[in-house]
């Protein structure tokens, strides 16, 4: 197939104004949190650096950023291991079943968020008589952040192969230090890649979330929606979706490079 | 504890585990299999059993009563044929909308650009998009305002920007799943063999022809994958349409009204099956495609 050059041009300017209709709105968010409009009028009437020092000194964005990292992180920790377990289970066994164990451990975020939400809130009030709080938060976010973790070390299990791990056990290594001094430091940089985007994940998350988390449990997600829809915090939500998008690209550029990293050094 | 610990032992189990390796699998499986089926199917079970009980209509508890009148309502009420047709219709909507984007910059990542700019465009198209969904939409609540950017915009040309509601909806919601349905797409263009794309226009075949006969037909389970991504997230998402959809209502919202407010877990619990009937019935439908590999 030739693809002409008017084919290449027009594909490139296609391209071009997609990534263009991708980062206008974020470019529009960060104007707006200077702008001295209260009602994010366009184009800005003028400009102010005093929402960001509303910001800065809010004790309510402070605590749910608090909450949510530390929500993100016990998460993340829990799938971690589930994730990791449930990948070597898949890509170094072969058993009845497993391609349910697979569609499993895609279904919480195959299903839309709003199934999750509820079925997990109907789970913890109704049958178990749980009241919502952290943990059931915590709960939740693990069980979506699974997949992330799992993708991760497939991806790597599948990579690396089986040789290094018999030639361990035919040297006269036991289990658990094949484990220790091979598996896992082949595995290791795919999953901080894993655990960096369950992180990004549960930072982020918002329906699960409503459903799941008790009414004291304010994440940072929650603090915004709360917040969205009062007209002079407007410019503060500003700087806080600002502040999300450079905070949150972080993780997410580190995972990539860990794993496209990986694709190189084959 | 101190005897489990002790190295004498910790040998024994480790070389009794190398050679049952139906224990080793069991031992790597138990903990993340009991998690998801307790945690996750369990729930999902309860949940279709919990749409057939009823609230008791003094005390407003929930009492394990059998009932169809929750699954009747959802089936037969008006209202409720008229938000998941809406719904659907979004969903249906949003995902066509992606797709069309996503073939063309997914094609010039994988087939056109050089493996550097390929590097760079897909961190450029997918860093962006990735990172949050609330600060996503609302952009474009701010967009989409009365005084934002495109009313702005349009200002000169007579015309008005969409404001909040449906329209507003769907254009957020497609913002939103974009990177959801680039990545599989692009993932399966590049696995598509340059060879074979040379073999085709080697016989003859015009562009179109290799486009259609062989890279389409290659690429469909991607696409399809995809589609589940947009499709399933649009059905359950109702925060976008809270922000930026006016008064409209669909699914997530009668399910999240009825939860919070209404307080009436049994009628969401039905509600929330519209869902997921509709999604397991797309999964049954494109499962022979290979799309969920490409998940």
């Amino acid at each position: 197939m030739r693809i002409g050059r008017t084919a290449q041009a027009a594909l490139a300017t296609v391209s071009t104004l997609t990534l263009l209709v991708i980062y206008l709105p974020l470019l529009v968010v960060f104007i707006n949190s200077f702008s001295t409009s209260l009602s994010l009028s366009w184009p800005p009437p003028g400009l102010t650096t005093q929402w960001w020092e509303r910001a800065a000194n809010s004790e309510g964005a402070r605590a749910a950023v608090a909450t949510s990292v530390g929500i993100a992180l016990l998460a993340t920790a829990m799938a971690l291991v589930l994730g990791t377990l449930v990948a070597i289970a898949l890509q170094r066994f072969d058993f009845f079943g497993r391609q349910t164990v697979n569609l499993l451990v895609i279904l919480p975020i195959a299903l839309p968020g709003i199934v999750t939400g509820i079925a997990l809130n109907n789970f913890f009030r109704t049958i178990l008589g749980v009241p919502l709080s952290i943990w059931t938060l915590v709960v939740a976010h693990a069980t979506f952040c699974i997949v992330t973790v799992f993708n991760n070390a497939v991806a790597r299990l599948r990579r690396t192969g089986t040789r290094l791990e018999e030639a361990s056990s035919d040297l006269g290594a036991g289990i658990w230090t094949t484990f220790r001094l091979v598996t896992f430091p082949q595995l290791r940089s795919a999953l901080l890649a894993g655990g960096l985007l369950a992180f990004a994940l549960s930072f982020d998350e918002i329906i699960v979330t409503t459903f799941t988390a008790g009414s004291g449990v304010t994440t940072l997600p929650i603090f915004i929606l709360n917040n969205m829809f009062r007209p002079n915090q407007a410019p503060v939500v500003a700087v806080i979706a600002v502040v999300m998008v450079i905070v949150s690209v972080i993780p997410i550029y580190l995972a990539q490079r860990l794993s496209s990293a990986d694709v190189d050094h084959r | 504890m101190n005897a489990l610990l002790s190295p004498g032992l910790g040998r024994r189990t480790s070389s009794f585990l190398a050679t049952h390796s139906r224990a080793r699998l069991a031992l790597v499986l138990i903990a993340p299999l009991t998690w998801l089926v307790v945690v996750y199917v369990v729930a999902l079970a309860l949940l279709l059993v919990t749409a057939l009980w009823r609230v008791d209509g003094y005390t407003g508890q929930i009492s394990p009563s059998w009932t169809l009148d929750n699954i009747r309502t959802v089936v037969t009420g008006s209202l409720y044929q008229t938000v998941t047709l809406r719904t659907v219709g979004v969903a249906v909507v949003v995902t066509v909308v992606d797709v069309l984007i996503a073939l063309p910059i997914a094609f010039y990542m994988a087939k056109v650009a050089s493996p550097r700019a390929r590097r760079l465009l897909v961190i450029a198209t997918l860093m962006p998009l990735w990172a949050s969904y609330l600060v996503k939409a609302y952009a474009w609540r701010s967009l989409l305002s009365e005084q934002g950017l495109l009313n702005w915009v349009l200002a000169p040309t007579g015309l008005q920007g969409p404001g909040y509601g449906l329209t507003a909806a769907i254009i957020t919601l497609s913002y939103l799943w974009l990177p959801y349905v680039i990545l599989p797409i692009y993932a399966g263009l590049e696995k598509v063999p340059d060879s074979l794309i040379e073999a085709s226009s080697d016989l003859g075949a015009s562009t179109w022809r290799t486009l259609g006969s062989v890279v389409l037909p290659l690429t469909t389970p991607a696409i399809i994958a995809g589609t589940i991504f947009s499709f399933s997230l649009s059905l359950g998402d109702y925060i976008t349409v809270t922000i930026v959809g006016g008064t409209s209502q669909v699914l997530g919202n009668l399910v999240y009204t009825n939860v919070g407010a209404a307080n009436n877990l049994p009628l969401a619990a039905a509600i929330a099956l519209v869902p997921i009937v509709i999604i397991f019935g797309y999964l049954a439908l494109v499962r022979r495609t290979g799309a969920l590999d490409n998940l």
